[in-house]
C-alpha cells in the first residue's frame, strides 16, 4: 500500500500538473486539452458526488443525471429570466452572476435531493436503483414538456455567468475557475469522508443492522450523505451549463446517470479520487475513439466489459497495485 | 364511449407487449439475481431480425421464426459469455456489465443496418380491421397481438403451476439456495430461464414491428417501462408483472390520450400538448413511486 507521505506528494504533484496544464497545451499546440480537462474536471466531481452516494454509503443511485441536469438548468432559467428581465414564477428575477446561481444550484438540488432521498430510502436494493431512476426519468420529462424553456430543444446561455469581472468566455480562466472549484470541493470531500460521518457511512454499507444495533440512525445518516451527493452533482452540472453555455434534457437523460456509474466504476468504486481519474479516462476515452470512428460507443462497451469483469476496482487499485509492488 | 374502449384495447395491447417482456425479466431477477438491462437489446435483435427477414422474404412467418431464433441465439450467446459472470457479483457490476451490453448491441446494429429505421410491413392475412362493437372498429393486427400476448400467458401459468420445470422455477425465485443444495441442476434451469425470457422478447420484438417503427434505442424505451412494471409487481412474480403490465399498459395510454386535451381546458393547445404529454410520460413513474412507498417490495411479492 502507499505509505502515508507519498500520498499527498502524488496529491501535489498532480495539482502542480493541472495548474500547469493550459500551459502545456499552449506550448504543445494543443489547445483543446485545456477544454478536455474541464471537462474531467466538472465530470470528475459530478463522479465523485455519486461515490459518495454508491461507493461509501453502497446506495445505487441510478438517477444522479436528474440532479446534474436540475444544476444546469437552474443557471439556464435564470439566465432566460435576466436577458428577458421578466420573473420566474413571477417571484423570483433573473440573474448571471455566478455568485448567485452557484449556492442558489446546491440549494435547490439539495432539496430536490432531500425529497427523493427521504422516499426513495425507504426502499432498498433493486427497488432502490429503479425508484431513483424513475426519479430521474420523471424530471426528464417534465425538463422536455416545458415548452417555455425550450423544451426538447434545450436552452441556450449565451454568455458564461459573470464572477468577479473575470473574462469568464476565455476557456483558460474558466478551466482555472473549475479547478478552484474542484480543489474546495475535493478538500471538503475528504474531510467528510475521512470524518466520523464517512466512517459511519462505510459502517453502513457494510452492514446496516450491525450499525443500528450501534444506536446509529441509518437512515438519516443516508439520506444526509444522500443530499450531499445529490448538491455535488447539481455543482457539477451549474459548471457545465456555464462550460457548454447550453442546458438541454440530455443532461437528465437516464444515459447520463449510466455515464457517471461508469466513471465511479473506471476509476475506482469508494475511494476519493478514484472518480475524477475515471472521469478523466472517460472524457480522453471518449475523445480520442470518437476521433477514430463514430461507432466510439461500441469500444467503450467492451472497455467498460473489461473493467467490471476482469478488474478488482478500477484504475486506482491498479495504480495502488502497482505502486504497491514498487513501494 | 367507442374512443374510450379503443383506447382501452390500446393500452390493453401496450400491456401485453411489456408482459411479454417483463415475464423473462422478472424471472431472470427473481431466480438469477441478475439485473439485465440489456434484455431491451434482444427485443431490439428480435424487431430488427424478424422485421428484415419479412422485408426480405416477404413472409411475415418466417420473420417471427427468424426474430425467435435470433433473439434465443443473442439471449443464449449473452447468458454464457457475460452474465453467467455476474450471478455472484453485486448490482452495481451487473447494472454496468449490462449497460456495456446495451452500448455494444446498439452499435451493431447500427453497423448492420444504418441509422434509418426500418418499417415492416403488415402481414396480409392481419391487414384489415374488425368491427367490435357497433362504431367501434379496431385493426386486426393489435387483437391478433393482443391474444398472442393473452395465450403466451396462460402458457407461461400452467407451465409455471403444472410442469416439473414450473415447480422448480418457483422453487428458484423463492429460495435459490435451498434448490441447489437440493441437488438440482442449476446451471440448465439458469440457461432455460435466460433462453425462455429471450424468445418471448424477441417475440414482442417482431410484434411491435409493423406498429412501432424498428430502430437502434428502441429497446430502452420499453426496458425502462418494463422495469416498472417488475418493481411495481413485485421482483420474481409472474403473476405480478402480468397484472402490472395490464395497470401500466392501460394507464400509460390512457394519460397520452386523454391528458393533453383535459388540459386545453386551462391553457393554451400548444403548451397544453406538451405539458400534457410530459405528464403522461411521467404518469407510470409517479405511479411505480407510490406503489414502492405504500408496499416497498411490488404488490404481488412472492412469499418469502
Amino acid at each position: 500500500m502507499q505509505t502515508p507521505v507519498t500520498k499527498p506528494l502524488l496529491i501535489a504533484a498532480v495539482f502542480v500538473l493541472l495548474i500547469a496544464l493550459p500551459m502545456i497545451a499552449g506550448a504543445t499546440g494543443n489547445p483543446a486539452l485545456t477544454s478536455l480537462a474541464t471537462r474531467a474536471l466538472i465530470y470528475g466531481i459530478a463522479a465523485a458526488s455519486l461515490n459518495l452516494a454508491l461507493g461509501y454509503g453502497g446506495m445505487i443511485s441510478f438517477g444522479h443525471a436528474a440532479f446534474f441536469g436540475l444544476g444546469g438548468y437552474v443557471v439556464g432559467i435564470l439566465y432566460q429570466h435576466y436577458t428577458q428581465d421578466d420573473l420566474f414564477l413571477g417571484l423570483i428575477p433573473g440573474t448571471n452572476q455566478l455568485l448567485v446561481t452557484l449556492p442558489l444550484t446546491l440549494i435547490v438540488c439539495g432539496a430536490a435531493a432531500a425529497a427523493i432521498g427521504a422516499l426513495s430510502l425507504r426502499t432498498g436494493g433493486v427497488q432502490f436503483i429503479m425508484i431513483t431512476l424513475a426519479f430521474a426519468q420523471m424530471l426528464f420529462f417534465l425538463f422536455v414538456s416545458l415548452k417555455a424553456y425550450g423544451g426538447s430543444d434545450g436552452l441556450i446561455i449565451r454568455r458564461t455567468n459573470e464572477l468577479f469581472g473575470l473574462n469568464m468566455r476565455d476557456k483558460q480562466t474558466y478551466y482555472y475557475v473549475c479547478l478552484a472549484i474542484a480543489a474546495l470541493f475535493f478538500f471538503l470531500l475528504s474531510r467528510l469522508v475521512n470524518s466520523r460521518f464517512g466512517n459511519v457511512l462505510v459502517g453502513l454499507r457494510q452492514n446496516e443492522r450491525r450499525m443500528a444495533a450501534l444506536g446509529l440512525p441509518a437512515y438519516r445518516y443516508k439520506l444526509v450523505a444522500f443530499v450531499i451527493s445529490g448538491m455535488g452533482a447539481g455543482l457539477a452540472g451549474c459548471l457545465m451549463a456555464n462550460f457548454l453555455r447550453f442546458t438541454s434534457p440530455d443532461m437528465v437523460h437516464w444515459t447520463k446517470s449510466g455515464e457517471l456509474m461508469i466513471m465511479v466504476v473506471l476509476g475506482g468504486v469508494g475511494t476519493l479520487f478514484g472518480p475524477l481519474i475515471g472521469a478523466a479516462a472517460y472524457v480522453v476515452l471518449e475523445f480520442i475513439l470518437s476521433s477514430w470512428t463514430e461507432y466510439w460507443q461500441l469500444g467503450l462497451g467492451f472497455i467498460l466489459l473489461f473493467v467490471v469483469l476482469y478488474t478488482n476496482g478500477g484504475i486506482e487499485a491498479l495504480i495502488g497495485r502497482f505502486a504497491g509492488k514498487r513501494a | 364511449m367507442a374512443l374510450f374502449l379503443e383506447q382501452l384495447l390500446n393500452g390493453l395491447q401496450f400491456g401485453v407487449m411489456l408482459f411479454l417482456l417483463a415475464a423473462g425479466l422478472t424471472l431472470i431477477f427473481g431466480i438469477m439475481g441478475v439485473i439485465n438491462l440489456a434484455h431491451g437489446s434482444i427485443y431490439m435483435v428480435g424487431a430488427y431480425a424478424g422485421t428484415w427477414v419479412a422485408m426480405a422474404t416477404g413472409s411475415f412467418l418466417l420473420g417471427v421464426l427468424a426474430a425467435l431464433a435470433a433473439a434465443a441465439l443473442a439471449g443464449a450467446a449473452m447468458e454464457f459469455l457475460i452474465v453467467r459472470r455476474l450471478y455472484k457479483r453485486d448490482p452495481l457490476d451487473q447494472v454496468l456489465a449490462t449497460f456495456a451490453l446495451i452500448l455494444i448491441f446498439n452499435q451493431l446494429v447500427t453497423l448492420l443496418f444504418g441509422r434509418q429505421p426500418l418499417f415492416a410491413s403488415m402481414p396480409s392475412l392481419l391487414g384489415g380491421s374488425v368491427q367490435l362493437l357497433p362504431g367501434l372498429v379496431y385493426p386486426v393486427y393489435r387483437l391478433a397481438i393482443i391474444v398472442v400476448g393473452l395465450l403466451v400467458a396462460l402458457g407461461l401459468y400452467l407451465m409455471i403451476n403444472r410442469t416439473r420445470i414450473g415447480m422448480l422455477v418457483r422453487a428458484g425465485s423463492t429460495n435459490r439456495e435451498m434448490v441447489r443444495a437440493l441437488g438440482v441442476d442449476i446451471r440448465m434451469l439458469y440457461t432455460v430461464v435466460f433462453g425462455l425470457g429471450a424468445l418471448l422478447a424477441g417475440l414482442a420484438g417482431v410484434m411491435a414491428g409493423p406498429i412501432l417503427a424498428v430502430q437502434v434505442g428502441m429497446g430502452e424505451q420499453i426496458l425502462i417501462t418494463t422495469f416498472v412494471v417488475v418493481v411495481v409487481g413485485g421482483v420474481g412474480s409472474i403473476r405480478g408483472a402480468f397484472f402490472a403490465s395490464l395497470l401500466l399498459g392501460v394507464v400509460d395510454t390512457l394519460l397520452r390520450a386523454y391528458l393533453p386535451s383535459m388540459l386545453h381546458h386551462i391553457m393554451a393547445v400548444s403548451e397544453a400538448d406538451a405539458l400534457g404529454s410530459g405528464i403522461a410520460s411521467m404518469g407510470i413513474y409517479l405511479l411505480m413511486a407510490v406503489v414502492l412507498l405504500i408496499r416497498p417490495k411490488g404488490l404481488f411479492v412472492s412469499n418469502l
